[in-house]
């Protein structure tokens, strides 16, 4: 007989439907068969395991969109069973990986090899991007069609931009064969070459080689261009300006199918935390202004933004224990892209539920897949957290093998306390 | 001239990473010293023993014969030990890391160590993993204060004050740590400081550091009291940021035509080595009453003597 759970005594939120009341759930094998306000009112029948929230949020599992690992070749900084472990405690029942593996995920050997291992690790589900260019170097497109049948969700070159126009163009409308979607790292990469951090007064005091906003500005004004050229449907990773939210909310406006998602640390961080050098600050896009940061919390606000991911990049010490020039770019983030996207709410930028949207069914939406709702007959990728505990970020207590991240110590608020993927608890808060 | 300071006054900074941080009152207690240390130098005997029995090391990652040999006089002529340590790359291709290299220097029980490296805050993240002073000799683009200090000492000495020159510097402003240093200790002396360079070579805002932001040389340099000419790495001429030397000189090389703009006495300083014909005429380098470029060089010594100095008493004890 199918594992049937009922969560009882939950807060039950769904940012699909707008759903916010007091109820229960029940969960039939891998699926979602009920749930409501008054289901369980007289009690749960016999045979069913009872889980009493005591008044927790239960929601749908967060779907993080971009996060890269170093499995297969460097299995020293994440793998998919420490990324997963990381996921899971994270609030995260779905991740998608970026290609920019080695070698790159362009092949689709490297799509089934990925499936083989989430399957043998088998905690959280586990998606991944094909690169949009043989080996991601930009020139000649992948067998997409073939790709996108082995299972790729959508297209992109990673953390590299696709830099030439015309591989741009020829992405963007031979994806649309398949309507798939190109994810671009917008960053012209001539104009960003060298830099090491946010251009302006404080590189030029720091005698860092600085990335002027521009780089990313233009190549969101070209890749708009091209993409009413082409046709297709464009994502734009990681946008950090207020002139790119601005260029995406009137490109939409006009209709273009275009969506973008931000992450955490261009909304909680700004450049002034390079502070004396702090490798842990050197991101790709990198760090920018406050004015710029307000701008990603708008767009966020006004859902000019649609997602945010974690953009989990994780780099072991030796890549981060150098000069700042030498350091590698990128920040861990599978366990704090909840906590940071609920200090949006507890700012009274969003409410619960927008911001609930922006990690669940939105990203879900952008990437054609069937998750982040709370629906009857729906996958039960579940996370029931609370949304007011107070905490303070440990990074040595995280799972991921690299510990690269900005925000230790930062006081939080809220925090997951159970995991669900297809109805197995795959992860519970101790103490 | 200042009178010599008293010798047990503390310094309260730990290590010498740039000029931005200190006060008025701390550069120029850097300075009343040196003026002191100029006139040791000057002697016979030009030896003391304050640092005897003191281990300095002087590490650089990148090639320097001036400011190395500057900086082991320095520590020689107070009594210092000194080794002289290069880093041709050899132990990093052994894997070996800045913070490797600075545990095992750590080992060592050193008093005094000065470095110099290709990037920016890489003397910063060793300063944070040793027990001992440590000098910035030149980080990358970022800061060069000793070269700051003596380039202060030099006007000081030459036209008897800070406080209301107008100072400017000319050239690859963008990837000079001496224009930095300077740029920050002007300012915190009451200098008025121009950055006069072709926008190619300026670093993006650098007028909010405080200064004046000029691309012709004619208005830069009208009323001048200093000059401040900027080394141009040759590997800068090749389109990249500046079309070619000729076209550099003919704009921004500094020449006697130039100069006559700026007051009557205005001084002209270089941190060497120079490029003659491509950022400073010869004739104008070798003005003895104009060019300050040699008095630089010799007052370097006397400024790193008394960092070296400052930097160690608080383990030397204020009766040293």
């Amino acid at each position: 007989m199918t594992a049937r759970v009922a969560y009882v005594n939950a807060r039950l939120l769904d940012p699909a439907t707008g759903l916010d009341q007091r109820g229960a759930l029940l969960t039939e094998g891998a699926r979602i068969a009920d749930f409501g306000p008054s289901l369980f009112g007289d009690g749960v029948p016999e045979g069913i395991e009872v889980v009493d929230l005591g008044g927790a949020a239960l929601a749908p599992g967060l779907v993080d969109m971009r996060v890269l690992i170093g499995e297969p070749g460097e299995e020293e900084k994440d793998t998919i069973k420490s990324a997963s472990r990381a996921a899971v405690a994270g609030g995260i029942t779905a991740m998608v990986l970026l290609p920019n593996t080695d070698p790159v995920l362009d092949e689709v050997a490297g799509l089934e090899f990925i499936a083989r291992r989430a399957r043998e690790v088998k905690l959280v589900k586990v998606f991944a991007y094909a690169a949009a260019t043989q080996g991601a170097r930009g020139d000649e497109i992948t067998e997409m069609g073939l790709l996108a049948r082995a299972g790729a969700v959508a297209f992109t070159d990673g953390t590299r931009a696709i830099a030439s126009a015309k591989t741009m163009r020829r992405a963007l409308s031979y994806a649309r064969t398949f309507d798939k979607l190109i994810v671009q790292h917008p960053e012209e990469p001539s104009l960003a070459s060298g830099g090491m951090m946010n251009s302006g007064e404080i590189a030029t005091r720091l005698g860092l080689v600085g990335i002027p906003r521009e780089a990313e500005i233009i190549m969101i004004e070209r890749d708009l261009r091209l993409l009413e050229l082409s046709g297709g449907r464009l994502h734009f990773a990681h946008v950090t300006t207020s002139e790119s939210v601005e260029l995406i909310r009137r490109a939409k406006a006009r209709g273009l199918r275009v969506t973008c998602d931000t992450a955490p640390h261009y909304f909680a961080l700004t450049e002034t935390d390079v502070g004396d050098y702090r490798t842990f600050a050197k991101v790709s896009p990198p760090l920018r202004g406050e004015m710029d940061r307000r701008a990603i919390v708008e767009g966020l606000a006004d859902g000019t933004i649609d997602a945010i991911a974690s953009d989990h990049v994780p780099q072991d010490q030796d890549q981060k224990r150098l000069p700042f020039g030498q350091a590698a770019f990128g920040v861990i983030g599978l366990e704090t892209l909840f906590p940071l996207t609920l200090e949006l709410v507890h700012k009274g930028k969003l409410s619960l539920l927008d911001a609930l949207a922006c990690v669940t069914v939105k990203p879900a939406r952008i990437l054609d897949l069937p998750l982040g709702r709370i629906a009857k007959g729906a996958p039960a990728d579940l996370v029931a957290f609370d949304p007011e505990v107070p905490w303070r970020v440990d990074v040595d207590r995280f799972r991921s093998k690299s510990k690269n991240s900005p925000f230790e110590n930062r006081p939080v608020q809220g925090r997951p306390l159970r995991t669900v993927v297809d109805g197995r608890t795959v992860w519970q808060h101790e103490g | 001239m200042s009178a010599i300071p008293s010798h047990d006054q503390l310094f309260p900074h730990r290590h010498l990473l740039g000029i931005e941080g200190l006060r008025a009152g701390e550069i120029t207690q850097i300075l009343d010293l040196a003026d002191s240390y100029v006139d040791q130098n000057r002697q016979p005997v030009k030896k003391s023993s304050l640092l005897a029995g003191r281990t300095q090391v002087n590490l650089f990652f990148e090639n320097s014969t001036r400011t190395r040999t500057s900086f082991e006089l320095a520590g020689k002529r107070l009594g210092a030990d000194v080794i002289n340590m290069s880093s041709d790359g050899s132990s990093v291709k052994k894997g070996e890391t800045l913070i490797d290299t600075a545990m095992t220097l750590n080992a060592m029980h050193l008093d005094a160590l000065v470095v110099r490296h290709a990037e920016s805050g890489a003397v910063k993240l060793l300063a944070d993993k040793v027990n001992c002073s440590v000098i910035n000799a030149g980080d990358g683009h970022h800061e060069h204060p000793t070269q700051a200090l003596l380039d202060a000492l030099a006007i000081r000495r030459r036209l008897g004050r800070l406080d209301g020159l107008i100072v400017a510097i000319c050239g690859d402003i963008l990837h000079s740590r001496v224009a930095r240093s300077n740029i920050h200790l002007l300012n915190a002396m009451g200098a008025r400081v121009r950055c006069v360079a072709p926008p190619t070579l300026l670093p993006s805002q650098i007028e909010r550091l405080g200064v004046e932001v000029h691309h012709s040389m004619k208005t830069g340099l009208k009323d001048a009291d200093v000059v401040m000419m900027l080394r141009l790495q040759t590997e800068r001429m090749s389109g990249q940021y500046v079309p070619s030397t000729r076209e550099y000189f003919y704009f921004y090389g500094l020449d006697y035509e130039k100069l006559e703009v700026a007051k009557p006495d205005a001084v002209i300083m270089h941190p060497g080595p120079m490029n003659r014909g491509v950022e400073i005429d010869s004739e104008v380098a070798d003005d003895l009453k104009r060019s300050m470029i040699l008095d630089q060089v010799e007052l370097g010594v006397a400024v790193r003597m008394a960092v070296l100095d400052l930097l160690t008493r608080d383990r030397r004890g204020t009766n040293a």
